[in-house]
């Protein structure tokens, strides 16, 4: 079977469960005939016609307002922002209506928003960021960020089903840099599992999205270079988060490293370190540290945005430093 | 989209215009032109690092509507990405627009923003954001500043047909109007936002129907006249200096390049853009109607042709001898104070991020 890339998982994705359910929609920017920005929805509107493909006004707000609306009723909307950057026009209407939905009206909102995520793409600070943070501390909302085309699929169409709303992040800089044979049939990820991506005795990584491939090869660099048995963890879902697994990676290495992409302060490493800290901590033989970006808005410039993002180098850095605690 | 000849815009009174100032509109027009196909050379060679955002065949929109702005009064502008021209009438340089695309250290942002993405409020323009729409409720807010000082400043905002769309447009727009805001907003109406056609983007017929709702005038003219842009700009910009508010000014123009350099237009229908390069040129139709109705000569045009081309050739040379930007300053200019962001432990050769992790020399609980 051939290899399909992140992209085109996540298009197959859509695919299959517009054909399996007629209540799935897609509200989004040139998502209609032009095929999105990335061109994750092309083809769509030729399958399933302007109906179900809505190419909308230039409205972030009202595309999530709308699809909230139509999800009470019972349809199932998968919104595209045209960049996740730009989900912070929906700010509003997520976490303070779609979130609460339920929980004060008892309003499903079973919908996804998706859209392209993450740096390493020269894009500047308003096309490169990583939002993922600011909803995590927004209860009612489910995120998850894919790192492997498999979990795109999977994750997607779980996503689709699920009855909450979910964000759902997809990295910009996976789109159509990594591919694999994806499995067979309805192949569905249940959200709220992590992956391990790596087994290893010494030491653990625990990250998501593209910093999983960054972790990957620093831990193949380290078994190279140092000897060193390094375990990565890819997360997949950021809520509801898998303790489950985290513990389990904390408990066998007792050595934890959290890489993400987005900026340190406030961001999804402090979380996870202070749930290893309830979970697991007689089990640290080190302080759990962290590699994130810089606290600045993602520059422009290659030397900048190399510098601000965390490197593969960086990782390397700082497990060699856990390591010889 | 409506046939340009349709448009009202009065020229019966005459440009208002020197002769010196009507060369002058003609040099940014060629100007803006030029430094877009240079920078589409240097695109080519990978010398831009990002995206590359024309205006090709806005040129008279974005140059007319700037022109009517009296920097020596300290007018401020709010350009978009296809405001190039605006910007360079404002004072920008193509030193600072080459040195943006190419990423330099030495560049209006020292790399930290893309393209045409960079303010200077003592030059009297405000850099933008990506997000379209925002600019409106800034410029509310620039221009009550003027007001509430009582300064005979005016201020203008550019949105495309797309950011009308937006909420933060109609929050903007709508704050300057019950406030009577010094202000003008312009809506470049160029036919398409991204792919999206402006019959996907409102069931209005004309965006200057908009005002109404705002209680504001609303008017409508040729984008692609430079003379009728400045022209209709100008009659705002005077209202608005007089204290009597807003105008909302729709400007009929056409986007002859994608979004972006990207962008192969798959959705723009044979022919059109052939038939607005053909027949409604900003610039072919402006150096006509210099000859035809104002009697310059074609040497003349022909001489502000070579001057443009030898200031973009020494700009071009200048920005690329210019250095790229050094990584630690990436950290610095998030907050007034303190100067930079302090450096993150594990990178490399960072020595407080070594001494600060430093084991204590005893374990367990410290006793003072």
């Amino acid at each position: 079977m051939a290899e399909t890339t992140y992209l085109e998982a996540i298009r197959q994705g859509l695919f299959e469960e517009m054909e399996r359910d007629p209540e799935v929609l897609c509200l989004g920017e040139d998502i209609g005939a032009y095929g999105g920005a990335f061109k994750v929805t092309e083809g769509l509107q030729a399958r399933f016609g302007e109906r179900r493909v809505i190419d909308t006004p230039l409205s972030e707000a009202a595309i999530v307002g709308a699809a909230a609306g139509a999800a009470h009723m019972g349809m199932r909307p998968v919104c595209e922002m045209q960049f996740i950057d730009f989900i912070s026009c929906a700010y509003d209407m997520l976490t303070n209506y779609v979130a609460t939905a339920r929980y004060r009206a008892f309003l499903p909102c079973p919908m996804v928003v998706r859209g392209p995520s993450g740096g390493y793409v020269r894009g500047g600070p308003f096309h490169s960021q990583n939002p993922e943070a600011a909803f995590l501390h927004t209860p009612g909302l489910k995120i998850v960020y894919p790192a492997t085309a498999s979990d795109a699929k999977g994750l997607l169409k779980a996503a689709i089903r699920d009855d909450d709303c979910v964000l759902f992040f997809e990295h910009k800089y996976l789109y159509r840099r990594i591919k694999e044979e994806l499995p067979t049939g309805d192949h569905v990820v249940p959200i709220g599992k992590a992956r391990l991506a790596r087994e290893g005795r010494d030491l653990s990584i625990i990250t998501y999205a593209a910093t999983v491939w960054k972790a990957l090869e620093a831990a193949e660099q380290m078994e190279r270079e140092d000897g060193l048995s390094v375990e990565v963890l890819d997360l997949r879902s950021l809520s509801p988060m898998d303790d489950e697994a985290i513990a389990a990676t904390v408990k066998k290495t007792s050595r934890v490293l959290i890489v993400h992409e987005d900026t340190v302060t406030g961001g999804v490493a402090g979380e996870i370190a202070a749930r290893i800290n309830d979970l697991a901590f007689e089990w640290l033989d080190a302080p759990i540290k962290r590699v994130a970006a810089h606290d600045v808005p993602l520059p422009y410039a290659p030397p900048l945005e190399d510098f601000v993002l965390p490197q593969t180098a960086d990782i390397v850095r700082a497990a060699r430093w856990l390591a010889r605690y | 989209m409506a046939a340009s000849g349709a448009l009202a815009a009065s020229r019966a009174a005459g440009p208002g215009l020197t002769r010196d100032q009507l060369l002058e509109l003609y040099y940014y027009m060629r100007l803006t032109r030029s430094l877009e196909e240079r920078l589409v050379n240097l695109y080519r060679q990978t010398k831009v690092v990002g995206g590359l955002f024309r205006s090709l065949g806005q040129e008279a929109d974005a140059v007319g509507s700037a022109y009517a702005l009296d920097r020596s009064k300290g007018d401020v502008l709010s350009p978009l990405i296809r405001n190039l021209g605006s910007m360079l009438v404002h004072g920008a340089t193509p030193l600072e627009i080459l040195r943006q695309y190419m990423a330099k250290g030495d560049s209006p942002t020292r790399g930290s923003e893309l393209n045409i993405h960079f303010g200077d409020t003592v030059r009297g323009f405000i850099g933008q954001i990506s997000h379209l729409g925002d600019m409106v409720p800034v410029m509310a807010g620039v221009t009550l500043s003027f007001k509430l000082r009582n300064e005979p400043r005016v201020g203008l905002v550019y949105v495309g047909d797309g950011a009308t769309s937006t909420g933060a447009f109609h929050e903007g727009i709508n704050f300057a109007a019950v406030q009577r805001c010094p202000l003008v907003v312009i809506v470049e109406n160029n036919g398409y936002a991204y792919s999206t056609p402006t019959s996907k983007q409102t069931a209005c017929t004309s965006f200057k129907d908009k005002a109404i709702g705002y209680g504001i005038p609303g008017v409508r003219a040729d984008g692609n006249d430079v003379v009728a842009t400045y022209q209709v700009t100008k009659e705002a910009v005077d209202r608005a200096r007089a204290g009597e508010g807003v105008t909302l000014i729709e400007l009929v123009t056409y986007r002859r390049k994608g979004h972006a350099e990207h962008d192969n237009q798959s959705y723009v229908p044979t022919g059109e853009i052939d038939r607005w390069a053909r027949e409604n040129d900003p610039v072919d139709r402006y150096i006509s109607e210099l000859s035809t109705q104002y009697g310059f000569s074609i040497s003349e045009l022909e001489a502000i042709d070579a001057r443009v081309k030898l200031e973009i050739d020494r700009a071009t040379d200048e920005a690329e001898a210019s250095p790229a930007p050094e990584p630690l300053d990436a950290l610095r200019g998030v907050y007034a104070d303190p100067a930079a962001a302090p450096v993150l432990w594990f990178r490399e050769g960072i020595r407080s991020a070594v001494d600060r992790h430093e084991r204590p020399s005893s374990w367990g609980t410290h006793d003072g």
